[in-house]
């Protein structure tokens, strides 16, 4: 370290940078506070449900407001299978589509679709509500499900009556929702790998689908599977567009054209008409449970993005 | 005969006529130095060796480079199976990231299907050793290839261009971003390869393509003003251009 000179300089710092530097940190701290007390409300709210239930509240089945029952199996089980539907249409989807972008295709081209999908980030849920209920919905009743049915029912996820609303709607909106957050994610890591990389590929006689494998795929690979995971943390927790698509029973079924019930939809759909207390505890630690699995996901896509180069 | 001879030679960025038919002609079990002040497209005509170059948007080339008895620009050829008979090092170390040191030296031989542990192993080793690297990484070859140093790194990208047995190695200044030690390291390196391979270097540093170099080509605003054996070059040009160049007196 060269002492002298640097020591020397840190007395001058001005008055504006240090004022700037004071306005950043307690932003900073800010933010960590409402971190904090976000999460001590979800506790000491959720804390009638967590002292009765116990570690039930996770794994009973059974949701039953009436009989003060709470038993948050279903919206579990609801959140984790429309999520991984979302993800499994919308990663493979949003990654080769930027893939190809940003690869091979002219930048004018590039330019033009990742306006588009960006538009496709800016409209609310609330529409793409609406657009499932008047279109998406009658669409997998009256065609979607009848077909995978037919074609697929030997597997027990396509069995059963054809509601239009329910599992797969909601998977299918969610996938949609999610596809500029992980195409938006890619584009910035394939744009960030120098061209080098494609070029050395190429100079080692890689085809172009190699050069592609090599030099964007794998030379991001942290990148891509961070965005997807940040995906996956944004579909966890989308609310109004499921809870208007999703059907809205709080039972497990292993059918994805019956209808569910997500941790978030639950609480939109019942918060306001919920009777007792101990209701309105079990939505809140609910509430605790989503939060936290939403942070855990993002803080490991986070680590998942900045770790070192990975093998 | 020679390995590479490349014949009237035009690259254009766009509208932009960039290499103004350039010739060259190089030997087997020789260094040929490509030299010229900064921006007059040396790079740019290496690239049209292995047809690089028309990968930039925008960019065509046009002329015929014979390597091998076949003219790479010829109707039916596949870039993909000419790149794989010229190897390529570039300016900055670009080793593949998400790969180990082990994968980034036999990336280009699964390219060309080969499966057999023990084969890419043993090539592996052979390329590190002739790219004088063996030594220092053999008890790390699973680790990251980025998590090199710059001349180890560089070195690793030699090693990965050897890899396929190349007929004929380009350079484009390979040691322009690396310190002296690193340089001379390479510099040394080149003088062992050219017994396997045929060496074309990019460089603008004068002094190393007098040191490294068996023949010399200067090259000036797209256009090659002279070549030859890189001591007459370097003490008597016949051009007055390449004097100039050489003494210091330009660019
Ligand atoms: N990608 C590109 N697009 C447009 N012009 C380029 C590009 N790369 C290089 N050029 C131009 O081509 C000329 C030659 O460049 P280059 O071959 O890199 O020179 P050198 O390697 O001799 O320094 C320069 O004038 C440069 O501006
Ligand atoms: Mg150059």
């Amino acid at each position: 370290m060269v002492k002298g000179p640097v020591a020397h300089r840190k007395k001058e710092v001005h008055r504006g940078d240090w004022l700037f530097a004071q306005f950043i940190q307690a932003g900073a701290m800010l933010l960590i506070a409402l971190l904090l007390a976000l999460a001590w409300f979800l506790i000491k709210g959720g804390w009638p449900a967590i002292e009765r239930y116990g570690a039930r509240f996770l794994f009973s089945s059974n949701w039953n407001p009436v009989l003060e029952v709470f038993g948050a199996a279903p919206v579990i089980y609801g959140t984790l299978v429309s999520s991984a539907i979302a993800i499994m249409i919308a990663a493979p989807l949003s990654v080769s589509v930027a893939l190809f972008l940003h690869a091979v295709a002219p930048p004018k081209i590039r330019a033009v679709f990742s306006f588009f999908v960006d538009m496709l980030a800016a409209i609310p849920s609330v529409v793409y509500g609406l657009w499932g209920i008047f279109v998406l919905a009658p669409w997998l009743r009256s065609d979607v499900e009848p077909w995978l049915s037919e074609h697929f029912g030997f597997l027990p996820f396509f069995q059963g009556p054809f509601y239009g609303v329910g599992m797969l709607a909601a998977g299918l909106i969610l996938a949609i929702m999610i596809i500029p957050s992980i195409f938006a994610m890619c584009s910035e890591v394939f744009r960030s790998l120098p061209v080098t990389y494609k070029e050395a590929a190429l100079a080692l006689g890689a085809t172009r689908w190699e050069m592609m494998q090599i030099a964007f795929l794998r030379a991001g690979k942290r990148g891509i599977i961070g965005g997807i995971i940040l995906g996956l943390g944004r579909a966890l927790g989308e609310t109004m567009a499921v809870t208007m698509l999703i059907g809205n029973r709080d039972e497990i079924s292993v059918s994805l054209f019956s209808p569910g019930q997500t941790m978030a939809s639950v609480i939109a759909n019942e918060y306001a008409e919920a009777g007792s207390s101990i209701h309105v505890a079990a939505l809140i630690e609910v509430g605790l449970v989503l939060f936290c699995m939403t942070i855990l996901v993002n803080a490991l896509a986070r680590i998942i993005i900045r770790s070192d180069d990975a093998i | 005969m020679s390995i590479l001879h490349a014949k009237n030679i035009h690259a254009y960025f766009g509208t932009n006529h960039i290499v103004k038919g350039i010739s060259l002609e190089t030997e087997p079990h020789q260094v040929t130095a490509i030299i010229g002040p900064s921006g007059c497209g040396k790079s740019t005509f290496i690239r049209c060796l292995n047809r690089l170059h028309e990968e930039t948007p925008g960019a065509r080339a046009e002329g015929s480079v014979i390597i091998d008895g076949e003219n790479i620009y010829g109707e039916r050829v596949d870039p993909v199976s000419i790149r794989r008979k010229v190897g390529m090092v570039f300016q900055k170390p670009n080793p593949f990231p998400g790969m180990s040191i082990f994968d980034n030296v036999i990336i280009g031989l699964r390219l060309t299907g080969e499966k057999n542990k023990e084969v890419l192993a043993s090539v592996a080793e052979e390329s590190l050793k002739d790219a004088a690297l063996w030594d220092e990484v053999k008890d790390k070859l699973k680790t990251p290839g980025t998590s090199l140093s710059g001349g180890q790194q560089q070195r690793l990208c030699i090693a990965r261009a050897l890899a396929v047995e190349p007929k004929i190695l380009l350079m484009d200044e390979p040691t322009s971003a690396l310190d002296p030690i690193a340089t001379s390291k390479i510099e040394d390196l080149l003088s062992k390869l050219k017994k396997k391979v045929g060496i074309i270097i990019v460089t603008h540093n004068m002094q190393q393509a007098a040191r490294i170099s068996d023949t010399t080509a200067f090259a000036l605003m797209g256009e090659l003003i002279e070549s030859g054996p890189t001591s007459s070059i370097f003490t008597a040009p016949r051009m007055q251009q390449t004097e100039k160049y050489i003494t210091g007196r330009f660019g």
